[in-house]
């Protein structure tokens, strides 16, 4: 629902403070502000006039640590970035490292990665449903999505020995294969999966009061997520079919049968639900690639310990459970880059929520925010 | 009639440990109830069941800092906590907790049920606005314009009981009771119950502390002693809103006599208050203007509705 402001005259004090206005100053320690966020609102009675999101609590300067490092030593500087979704930023760095070494990548290390990065996406989104839940109140809802996401955090424990911080996904393919066995673990949590899903659904997006509280607010028209660089679940539940997997295929994503999800009327209850569908066909992913999966190495071989590209610059992206994540490289020849840049999907969703939340009430402005899903690691970097 | 200062000064001391007791106890279930829907254990370490957490979270709560903010109206913020608590307090005295017996048996004392807590709207509008927060300002505005709001629908719930009864006696209302007064009032019961979880400032209807918006609402800067005597409140409300339920609409135990009804009227006050406990954490969080739309809009036509069945019965009581 969206209330319109009245215009009139303002009225200011000699200090020029406007005094129809009620300042409310959201994070950067608040409950709801999904890590160290700050919103700087202001409302004219219960309605917000204008939203100034105040970042960079959480930068950590790594695109320029980035340059005195190795290689190497940079992907674990990306699990930093998007710390609900660790694999993405390994994943989107090493195939920038790639490209731009001409470095081959064995087919076994190729599935490794969809499997592991369809599983972040489940639990990413589940992350993102949940903090989006608990934003209205639906405490319960939380400590559900957590049980999903909890098992899939195991089986990456199981993997890579991190559970939040996995540095996996490494120039050439994967740290090392996975456990015997592992396959099978993650074929039972598919199976057990959707049940699970469907429950969620039921509980949380079939409540009377969710809907209420959800359905249409901050609404995003396919045009303005398009203008804006919206881009994951924020952009296709405008009804904007894009998703990087599709439509700028890469790794066996083409081998695989999925549907891109997408929603229709762009409000916060439609970026919700995209990503609760997403996670069926993550799943739908993982079974296929765990029955594709090829024998052989999950590295390449033979690669040097330190990587020296020739001269010159890459960039490339990856889908991940927020948006294109996009990492660009330049490479003067010595074994440590130039320049690493990364084009964070969080930051440019980010960007849409004074547009989004103008209009609304201040309790409709935390459902907005939860809508967008920013990791707040990503967007300040 | 047992009556007079004394006797009120007994009655006052008798609220007060009744509603220590229950918020002992209605933390503890609260924490159970909730791990139980939340896949969790909840306190279990501390005495049988983790039975005496809250005895070792009030002491530590009485064992910290008075901390009072330094913008704050200091005395207003230091009483507005006692303006919470004492109305409460008050409304435990009507309770008609055996047959012919109250606390004070007094002839309007559903009026007084109905009235009494509802003036700690004032100290959560105190608390709110002596805090000099923005949350905490907020939080009281909107806690006093619900807590108005959802007076009307559950007086007028109320309402048809008396009518019923024939007195506004609560005493004279439990001894009335009949049996086919159950499905008569279930529309009344309905009302009664959601109104009250949204007069105690509960979840769904928690706007005034909202956690993820307000971050504590109303009592965001209150510490230590003070806190504890908001969440006394909080408690206190959920047991004379159980007990006044259980009292009236459902005749004590189902109007049984001895002790068979006294057990089935503890039996029922613990269902209610689990119910309540329930459906907060189950539910989202209301937005303001859905909520007022609820009062006005829903709670208060079934109200009505309540009312003129009854009205329809009454010619043939």
């Amino acid at each position: 629902m969206t209330l319109e402001v009245e215009s009139r005259e303002p009225r200011i004090d000699e200090a020029g403070h406007r005094l129809d206005e009620l300042v409310v100053n959201v994070g950067p320690s608040h409950p709801s502000t999904h890590g160290v966020g700050r919103f700087v609102v202001h409302l004219d009675g219960d309605v917000i006039v204008k939203v100034d999101p105040v970042i960079g609590y959480l930068h950590r300067g790594i695109e320029k640590m980035a340059e005195n490092r190795t290689y190497n030593q940079i992907v674990p500087l990306t699990d930093r970035l998007d710390y609900v979704g660790s694999m993405y930023a390994n994943w989107a760095y090493c195939r920038a490292v790639e490209r731009l070494a001409g470095i081959r990548v064995p087919e076994r290390a190729e599935y490794i990665r969809v499997i592991v990065c369809e599983l972040q996406r489940i639990a990413s989104h589940m992350m993102g449903i949940g903090s989006a839940a608990a934003d209205t109140g639906a405490f319960s809802m939380f400590i559900y999505t957590f049980d999903v996401r909890e098992r899939i955090i195991e089986l990456f424990e199981a993997v890579c020995g991190a559970r939040l911080t996995y540095n996996y996904v490494r120039p050439g393919g994967v740290a090392k294969d996975v456990p015997d066995g592992w396959l099978d673990d993650v074929l039972a949590y598919t199976a057990w999966l959707p049940a699970q899903l469907a429950e969620l659904d039921k509980l949380f997006f079939g409540n009377v009061i969710t809907r209420g509280r959800l359905k249409g607010v901050g609404v995003l028209t396919p045009e303005d997520a398009v203008a804006w660089g919206a881009s994951g679940p924020v952009a296709r539940g405008s009804g904007v079919n894009w998703d990087l997997r599709k439509h700028d295929p890469y790794s066996v994503y083409p081998r695989m049968e999925f549907d891109v999800v997408v929603g229709e009327n762009g409000d916060a209850y439609d970026r919700n639900r995209v990503r609760l569908v997403e996670c069926y066909e993550s799943a739908k992913i993982i079974e296929q690639a765990v029955a594709q999966m090829p024998g052989g190495f999950a590295r390449a071989d033979g690669l040097p310990r330190l990587i020296a590209p020739p001269p010159g610059e890459a960039y490339d992206h990856i889908e991940s459970a927020r948006g294109s994540l996009g990492v660009y490289l330049v490479s003067d020849g010595t074994e440590r880059p130039y320049r690493m840049k990364v084009r964070s999907p969080a930051f440019c969703n980010l960007a849409l929520l004074p547009k989004l939340a103008v209009g609304h009430t201040l309790p409709d402005l935390v459902v907005v925010l939860g809508s967008l899903d920013p990791v707040f690691g990503e967007v300040d970097r | 009639m047992i009556g007079g200062f004394w006797w009120g000064i007994v009655v006052g001391i008798g609220a007060g440990i009744a509603i220590a007791v229950a918020a002992l106890i209605g933390v503890w279930a609260e924490r159970k109830v909730s791990a139980r829907i939340q896949m969790r254990y909840g306190p279990q370490e501390a005495g049988p069941f983790g039975l005496l957490q809250t005895l070792a979270d009030t002491i530590k709560l009485v064992l910290k800092e008075d901390i009072t903010p330094a913008q704050a109206d200091v005395r207003v913020f230091r009483m507005a906590p006692y303006l919470v608590f004492v109305p409460v307090a008050a409304a435990l005295a009507v309770v008609p907790f055996a047959f012919g017996w109250a606390p004070f048996n007094i002839a309007s004392s559903a009026l007084f049920f109905l009235a009494v807590p509802a003036l700690s709207v004032i100290g959560i509008l105190l608390a709110g606005w002596s805090s000099r927060n923005t949350y905490a300002s907020i939080g009281g505005v909107r806690g006093a314009a619900q807590m108005i709001s959802y007076e009307l629908p559950r007086t007028l719930s109320v309402l048809s009981l008396c009518l019923l009864a024939g007195t506004i006696s609560t005493v004279g209302i439990r001894d009335a009771f009949r049996l086919w007064w159950l499905p008569l009032n279930a529309l009344g019961f309905v009302v009664y119950f959601i109104a009250s979880i949204a007069e105690l400032n509960r979840g769904p209807f928690d706007l005034p502390e909202a956690e993820s918006e307000l971050v504590a609402g109303y009592f965001a800067d209150y510490s230590g002693i003070r806190w504890a005597i908001f969440m006394m409140a909080e408690y206190g409300g959920i047991l004379a809103a159980s007990l006044f339920g259980a009292a009236l609409f459902l005749g004590g135990g189902f109007g049984l006599p001895g002790i068979l009804g006294a057990v089935v009227f503890v039996a029922l006050v613990a269902t209610i208050a689990t119910a309540m406990i329930w459906v907060k954490w189950t539910f989202p969080r209301m937005r303001p203007d859905q909520l007022m739309g609820l009062a006005w809009k829903v709670l208060t036509p079934m109200a009505l509705v309540q009312l003129v069945l009854v009205g329809m019965v009454i010619p043939w009581r």
